[in-house]
């Protein structure tokens, strides 16, 4: 090493050798090296990382440094550089933490503050919608349900929620099969549908019923519409809250069905469930619109298809936009919840982000949940699962979580069954709006608590 | 990681396309960071020559999550917690799904605590093709004796490998936790406004994550965050504080996802750091061990979907484990691939003259539902599986993907030998029933056209009545 080295030189040199690669080692103008405690890893252990490679660059740095006359010795740590020439001898991990530049806890907390912004990018309100109509509207509910209006996602602190969602219990005109469950909830009510309508109101607290016609499927009762029709009359007598009139889901009867139920319960601005794009919807939207009604606009897990729908709604039937809700698909948990969540949640954030085909409340037929297997076996088919408990107690909590999960993904209006998933998912979204008063206990006391 | 354009990326990348990473372009493996399809570490060049030395550190703090990832725990049972970058599933996907970390205590009987860490740790339900598990024990200091949960620490780790939650305000029974488990870096709950000093010592000891607990309190929590950053502690779980009930739990919500939004949408890495959940705290607010296990799941739901990274819990009932894990799973499904499985013929246990082929498609969810209800009960036999699409048996008769020629074509195409079978039985899903008659035409007496069970569940019995075909 003859001749004088500048420090530029050094450094090209150091460059060429990556010495960028050892992270926490700086070179100053004075060549004094640096060992930064604050990147993890570094420190004496550094050497054991970067093994025999950061040792030759360390051995030259030396050189280097020797070379152009700097009290090398006095300013290296001697262990990084001792062990990365050296094997590392066993033990060494200890003995290098031995050796690491002391660890100082600060003398008090720093001073910071928390801030956040609010979502800039939502700029539509959803429409909200009032299902029920009472008699100074021309209806003769005692009570009105408002759905909707919301200016933000779900539970989210950019915007309050107007109105808390609401639950819409399910009455069928015919006794049907169900979980054992939920059957003996309505055992007592099966052959009238309105006692059924008023022990889900008076008795599980639902907000609306729903009365789905389904002993009009050809393949059931095959009910003429006009017979059927006559139960929504029976229901409405029976409660005075709101109620939605479904049909048997035949893509062929149920446009007559719900044109029909619509001309009944005229002027109760009920929610007719549903029109399908694969059905007569033209029908069923102008008999909501005729007869004062909300149309509930069904389409499978595909938001285009819902934007479609909803648009020939508004633009070819002519219903105003206070009158649409819709359902855009519940697929259970376990059983394509994944896709009925983000389709959803992909709706609202469309439609609070300007797209205004998708700005409606939205409902959930969360009934689904039932058809899980998890729901009502009695036991794992396959035997090598971990022990299913007890049915009674999974079935209603399967139910719970499929309906709160979509709240979170923004729906307004749940179609239940169960009267114990029907109070929790009242509960856990009450709560979440901050309507619910209650005594939090301390929330560190779990560590002690003796459960 | 905010880049969104692969270019940015390419710009780090040797560009030689050499194809080492499986990939034929570097700009094809850029867009797989972008997705984070693709690790760093799978460009040989880029790790091994030195030259790219610099592009390589530029590369990896331009791809490093918004949300800080720590490590809890060691060997193949170690967790990921947080690493995450979007508000939302669909912006991508969610990356590591929030570990479950069930307690124990420290005064509890040794019998009782053995079997508890045994059902936890060995828990398991088939979904999907996998078996889904639960993932961490959290030790509870009820006692405040460092002795005793020392020697509860230790019972734990003689029966189990997950990786732990050592849990007290107490430093010197952290330390005693510490020195027993410290090796398998658990992580530490938690260093508190009163014992910060002394637990920032402790997590810079033994070199383990460590939770800082500023209930309620955001300002204080990130002012603990900075100050442990700036000592050189930087793998921090946050806890904003659980309440289970009441306008707290709103609050406790709101606080969730501002940190989320901070963390991702803003960039603020000085808060990024993985939040911790409490659900167990449910069981502060009831006597009754259902309601408590309901809303315990509740909470659990709340928090898993917006932004929760670990959580702590109680129930280990079914009726809470099943429920808890399904969430989890869907919301952390990646929704940008289809869950499919690869159409053909499979076969399960040894299938052989007798065996019946069962038909079904190719939705992820449904072939291994159908293949777990066979092979979990003994049966030998072959699972015809179709291209549907990735549609499930009903939804794809009723749309039309699954048809009596497609199932004939299906088969066909297999080059599946009929006259070598003693038992030439095709079975149909009973959900499509109606497929039956066209079939049997389509086969023409080659295969006898059965009608199994709706659900898959129930061939076993099915079996029992109808197979072999008389
Ligand atoms: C998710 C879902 C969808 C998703 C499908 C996603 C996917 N990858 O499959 C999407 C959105 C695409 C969809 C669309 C449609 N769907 Co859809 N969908 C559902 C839903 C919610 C769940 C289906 C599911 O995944 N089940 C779980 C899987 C595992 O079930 P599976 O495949 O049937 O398998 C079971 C059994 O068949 C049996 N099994 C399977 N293989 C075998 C083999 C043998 C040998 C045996 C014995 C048994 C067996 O065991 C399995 C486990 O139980 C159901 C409602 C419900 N049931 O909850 C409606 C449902 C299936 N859909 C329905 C309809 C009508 C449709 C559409 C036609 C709607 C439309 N008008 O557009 C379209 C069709 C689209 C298409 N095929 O292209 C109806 C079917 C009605 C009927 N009775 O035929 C249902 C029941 C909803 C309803 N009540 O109206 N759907
Ligand atoms: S291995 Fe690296 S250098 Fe080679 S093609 Fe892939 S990205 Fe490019």
């Amino acid at each position: 090493m003859a001749g004088k080295m500048t420090l530029s030189d050094l450094n090209k040199t150091l460059s060429e050798m990556n010495v960028q690669s050892l992270e926490g080692v700086k070179i100053e103008g004075d060549i004094e090296i640096e060992l930064d405690a604050g990147a993890g890893g570094v420190g004496p252990l550094f050497a054991y990382y970067f093994g025999q490679e950061a040792a030759k660059i360390a051995m030259q740095l030396i050189n280097f440094a020797k070379a152009v006359g700097y009290p090398v010795d006095a300013l290296m740590q001697p262990v990084a550089v001792a062990q990365a020439v050296a094997p590392a001898p066993a033990g060494m991990v200890a003995a290098a933490a031995a050796a690491e530049p002391a660890f100082k806890v600060a003398a008090q907390l720093a001073s910071a503050k928390f801030s956040v912004g609010t979502d800039k990018t939502w700029k539509l309100p959803i429409q909200e919608v009032t299902v029920g109509a009472t008699k100074a509207d021309g209806g003769s509910r005692g009570v009105v349900r408002k759905l909707g209006g919301e200016k933000a996602m779900a539970f989210f602190p950019d915007a309050p929620m107007p109105n808390a969602p609401k639950i819409t219990m399910d009455v069928f005109d015919m006794p049907i099969g169900m979980a054992k469950a939920v059957k003996m909830h309505y055992e007592d009510v099966m052959g009238s549908p309105a006692e059924w309508a008023k022990k889900a109101v008076n008795k599980f607290g639902a907000d609306l019923v729903t009365i789905h016609l389904i002993s009009t499927d050809p393949l059931l009762k095959d009910t003429p519409p006009q017979e059927a029709v006559k139960v929504v009359e029976d229901v409405l007598q029976a409660v005075d809250v709101p109620i939605c009139i479904g049909g048997s889901g035949n893509p062929d009867k149920d446009p007559i069905l719900l044109a029909k139920a619509a001309e009944a319960a005229q002027g109760e601005r009920a929610l007719i469930a549903s029109a399908n794009l694969n059905m007569d919807w033209e029908m069923i939207g102008k008999a909501c619109k005729d007869n004062g009604h909300v149309c509930l606009a069904w389409t499978q897990l595909e938001i285009n298809s819902q934007k479609e729908l909803n648009r020939k709604l508004m633009k070819v039937v002519g219903l105003p936009r206070e009158s649409i809700v819709m359902d855009p698909t519940t697929a259970a948990l376990a059983y394509g919840l994944d896709f009925a969540y983000t389709n959803m949640e992909r709706i609202r954030l469309g439609a609070l982000k300007g797209d205004d085909e998708l700005t409606f409340p939205m409902s959930s037929g969360t009934t689904n949940a039932w058809g899980v297997r998890e729901a009502w076996m009695v036991r794992s088919p396959n035997k090598e699962d971990s022990d299913w408990g007890d049915r009674m107690l999974r079935g209603p909590i399967w139910e719970i979580m499929t309906g709160f999960t979509l709240a979170m993904a923004g729906v307004d209006i749940f179609m239940m069954m169960h009267p114990m998933a029907v109070s929790y998912v009242h509960e856990i979204t009450q709560s979440l709006m901050g309507l619910i008063e209650a005594k939090t206990p301390d929330t560190t006391g779990w560590l002690k608590m003796g459960v | 990681m905010k880049e969104t354009s692969p270019l940015n990326l390419y710009k780090q990348l040797p560009q030689t396309n050499c194809q080492k990473c499986g990939e034929t372009t570097c700009m094809a493996f850029a867009s797989g960071l972008i997705a984070r399809s693709k690790k760093i570490e799978e460009c040989p060049p880029l790790v091994e020559e030195k030259k790219y030395a610099k592009k390589l550190a530029a590369l990896k703090s331009i791809i490093a999550p918004e949300l800080k990832m720590v490590y809890i725990g060691v060997g193949d049972k170690q967790l990921k917690v947080g690493g995450e970058d979007v508000m939302y599933r669909h912006q991508m996907t969610f990356f590591n799904k929030p570990p479950f970390a069930y307690d124990v205590t420290d005064n509890m009987e040794e019998a009782k605590l053995v079997e508890r860490v045994k059902k936890v740790s060995t828990w398991k339900k088939f979904y999907i093709g996998k078996w889904e598990r639960v993932e961490m024990i959290a030790v509870r200091s009820v006692t405040d004796d460092p002795a005793k949960f020392a020697a509860c620490v230790k019972k734990v780790m003689e029966n189990t490998d997950y990786p732990l939650i050592l849990c007290s305000f107490n430093p010197a029974v952290l330390k005693a936790g510490l020195e027993v488990a410290g090796k398998a870096r658990p992580l530490i709950y938690a260093a508190n406004k009163d014992n910060w000093k002394e637990v920032a010592q402790l997590a810079n000891d033994y070199k383990v994550p460590v939770t800082l607990s500023v209930p309620f309190d955001l300002d204080g929590l990130k002012s603990m965050a900075v100050t442990f950053a700036e000592m050189g502690l930087t793998d921090l779980i946050l806890d904003p504080g659980t309440a289970p009930n009441g306008k707290m739990l709103q609050q406790t919500l709101l606080n969730f996802i501002n940190l989320r939004r901070a963390a991702v949408e803003e960039a603020q890495r000085d808060i990024a750091y993985p939040v911790i959940a409490l659900p167990i705290n449910a069981w502060m607010t009831t006597d009754d061990p259902v309601r408590a296990a309901y809303w315990e799941s509740v909470l659990t739901a709340a928090f898993t979907i917006r932004g929760a990274a670990i959580m702590v819990k109680h129930s280990v009932e079914a009726h809470s484990m099943m429920p808890d894990m399904h969430l989890r799973f869907n919301i952390y499904t990646d929704p940008r691939t289809p869950v499919q499985v690869k159409p053909g013929l499979y076969k399960v246990g040894n299938p052989g003259a007798e065996s019946p082929v069962f038909v079904t498609t190719n939705f992820a969810l449904t072939y291994y539902t159908v293949e777990s209800d066979i092979a979990s009960n003994g049966i030998d036999a072959y699972i015809l599986s179709i291209n549907t699409d990735g549609i499930g048996v009903q939804a794809s008769v009723a749309g039309g993907q699954l048809t009596p020629v497609k199932i004939k074509d299906s088969m066909d195409e297999t080059g599946f030998d009929w006259a070598g079978q003693k038992s030439a039985g095709l079975v149909l899903p009973g959900m499509a029933a109606k497929f039956s008659g066209e079939l049997e035409d389509l086969f023409a007496g080659k295969a006898k056209i059965m009608v199994g069970p709706e659900d898959s569940g129930r061939i076993s019995d099915w079996m029992k009545s109808f197979w072999p075909p008389k």
